[in-house]
């Protein structure tokens, strides 16, 4: 199947030349970090974690939103996924060697990745993490490809496999869960410290996750001849609206905790992100605007998503999409890691800006999750085709 | 066609669980000898030994509180420091030099062992409301409180960070480390530091009996373990010599000097509600 990947319209190799200049700008930009060292970035002593943590963070949700087609289509028989679950699982691939990729970005010593395995540490949530994202990355790609190569043969899929899509679906679970405990167990940072940040980390995930296939699927009708069908469409909106608006109720329970009880703790981090923290006369609010962003994003799409109109017009759809997941991710992609920090243990406050060659290592791996994705789905669309035609 | 497919399931089930077995008897049948030949590098430097070396069960254990065994700790009496001013100096730099800290001109690079600073920033969960005119005026030392029950210890994906069992030291392995700031992110003292680039430019002083490390590793006080081994005490408490304002010792055993300063003065601890037991002590 892989030839399928060999063969596409100028537009495709553009496309992958576009992700591959990116790729190569990231890739010069880490040899830079590697011979300098983790000074190349703007993190500090007091903001020990970046861009490159809280995009690790946020794209686990994006590869654990698959499972909200793996669930309907396996556990609920719900037919309509039937031609855009394996898109869900290809996307889980992706968003998964996007994560893994910006662990080893943050390391200080990468070459030492492997003394995770070497010195297993049951203490630690990072082994777990490791565990479970390795795991589902190996359990997508077996189930991936098993089932697209029985529909490329037009038998069924063997009944063995069976076994190894409903395991992926705790494991989703899984993976955004111990993402959420390397935060929410560590005693001092107040605004990691609630348990509620599994659940939201969850929520935001089966929003953003089949808001962005929602979008995938609207570009492959658009250069790939591929429909992925109204009714599916519909279906995934109803389930980003209620996750949405989920993710949105727990972030209010987290202001109610914080401000109701008035303890100083629990509303430091809420007052830096959302209106700014005052300290020895300075004004520290480098994210306010990025988490009003958020909100009115997060609100703006929800209220459009929710619109009949949506059912109809691709443009609506994948506006109200496209909001939805860069919402989520200003909640996640940004503020949450960062606002842990603030204030340091020490009740300072240090602010962190990511330096150009950051950013530039940052968008490189977006680049690599994409060209992955890319790929996959080029196969993917490729077999649908072969079959169909 | 079904029969092979089963065969190749036997064979594939079968060696999964070898595969996955294997490892796990050899490294409980192997542990002991796993332990000391990780010691045996360390060997090679001689300080690094004297972190390591002896302990070499030390990786991977996490001691119950053991009121029998030796937790270290010590007793820093803010009234001294106040009477003798520069003597809190005089201990931070007797600390760069022991164990050549780099003096980087940015606080983002920062890497701090001890260091000074209101008391509002030490005691952060203590009210400074009316505090007195000598709490508000004097710097408090800030350094790791070695844990009885180490936050940064639990957090540590390699067990790079580990507690001493022979002395109750929170320790850290340089080599071992892959700096991944998980235990940064873990300790509620912002007593660990990152080597964000190499730090060996930044050394004003070299001191060949201990090691420098290297980019991308985290560092930390580390109660002088080198110098213990030696029968030193910590270069701190050295530099306060004949002062009192440090004292040090075993905080397990009742006729240590430390316990009579803690028998006889009310002290207070950094964060203690968040249930690290911290070894360092403060008399206000």
């Amino acid at each position: 199947m892989i030839e399928k990947t060999l063969k596409g319209k100028p537009a495709y190799w553009i496309w992958l030349a576009f992700l591959g200049m990116f790729m190569a700008i990231g890739a010069a930009c880490y040899v830079r970090q590697y011979n300098f060292g983790l000074g190349m970035t703007g993190m500090s002593r007091d903001v020990s974690w970046g861009l490159y943590i809280s995009q690790f963070t946020f794209l686990v949700g994006v590869a654990a939103g698959g499972v909200m087609l793996v669930l309907p289509y396996y556990i609920h028989n719900y037919k309509e996924f039937g031609r855009i679950t394996i898109l869900g699982e290809f996307l889980a691939i992706g968003a998964i060697v996007m994560c893994l990729l910006f662990i080893m970005a943050d390391l200080g010593q990468p070459m030492r990745a492997l003394n995770v395995v070497l010195h297993p540490s049951p203490n630690s949530m990072l082994f777990y993490d490791a565990i479970v994202l390795n795991g589902y990355l190996f359990l997508n790609v077996l189930c991936g490809w098993v089932i697209l190569t029985a529909e490329k043969k037009q038998v069924k899929p063997p009944k063995w496999i069976y076994f190894f899509v409903y395991l992926s679906i705790p494991f989703a679970v899984s993976i955004h869960t111990v993402t959420a405990m390397l935060y929410c167990g560590l005693p001092g940072r107040h605004f990691w410290l609630s348990a509620i940040i599994a659940p939201r980390f969850l929520a935001s995930a089966f929003a953003a996750g089949p808001a962005l296939i929602i979008i995938a699927c609207l570009v492959l009708k658009r250069v790939a001849n591929f429909d992925a069908g109204r009714k599916a469409m519909n279906k995934l909106v109803t389930i980003i609206i209620y996750a949405g608006l989920l993710n949105m109720f727990f972030v209010g329970l987290e202001f109610f905790v914080g401000y109701y009880s008035n303890i100083p703790g629990h509303m430091h981090a809420l007052e830096y992100l959302f209106f700014g923290l005052e300290h020895h006369g300075h004004m520290y609010n480098n994210l306010v605007p990025f988490m009003w962003a958020f909100v009115i994003l997060a609100f703006g799409s929800l209220a459009l998503l929710a619109c009949p109109i949506v059912k109809k017009d691709d443009f609506y759809l994948g506006l109200g999409c496209a909001g939805l997941f860069i919402a989520f991710w200003l909640d996640k992609g940004i503020g949450f890691v960062l606002a842990g920090f603030v204030p340091t243990p020490l009740h300072e406050i240090v602010e962190y800006v990511p330096t150009a060659n950051e950013i530039g290592i940052t968008i490189g791996v977006w680049a690599a999750g994409f060209f992955v994705v890319t790929v996959l789905y080029k196969i993917a669309i490729g077999v649908e085709h072969e079959v169909e035609g | 066609m079904d029969k092979q497919r089963r065969k190749f399931l036997k064979i594939a089930g079968a060696s999964v669980v070898a595969g996955i077995g294997a490892p796990a008897i050899i490294k409980l049948s192997s542990s002991p000898a796993f332990a000391s030949g990780h010691a045996a590098p360390a060997a090679d430097h001689s300080p690094a030994a004297d972190v390591h070396g002896g302990h070499a069960d030390a990786h991977g254990a996490h001691a119950e509180e053991a009121p029998t065994g030796v937790r270290l700790g010590m007793v820093i009496d803010m009234r001294k420091m106040a009477d003798n001013p520069g003597l809190l100096d005089n201990a931070i730099s007797a600390c760069i030099d022991a164990h050549n800290l780099p003096q980087f001109p940015d606080s983002k690079n920062a890497i701090k062992w001890i260091w000074k600073t209101p008391f509002e920033n030490v005691f952060t969960d203590h009210s400074a409301y009316h505090a007195s005119k000598k709490t508000a005026h004097i710097d408090f030392p800030a350094l790791c409180n070695h844990c009885d029950d180490p936050p940064c210890c639990r957090a540590c994906p390699t067990q790079a960070t580990f507690k001493v069992v022979s002395t109750g030291i929170v320790a850290m392995d340089f080599h071992r480390c892959i700096g991944c700031r998980f235990c940064m992110a873990a300790c509620p003292y912002g007593a660990r530091s990152f080597n964000w680039q190499d730090p060996r430019p930044y050394i004003k002083k070299y001191n060949k009996n201990f090691p420098t490390r290297m980019k991308g590793v985290v560092e930390k006080c580390n109660f002088c373990g080198e110098r213990l081994a030696l029968g030193q005490e910590p270069a701190c408490v050295e530099a306060c010599k004949g002062t009192g304002a440090i004292t040090f010792g075993n905080l397990n055993d009742a006729k240590s000097e430390v316990r009579a300063v803690l028998d006889k003065e009310f002290t207070i601890q950094r964060k203690p509600t968040l249930g690290t037991k911290p070894s360092v002590f403060y008399i206000v």
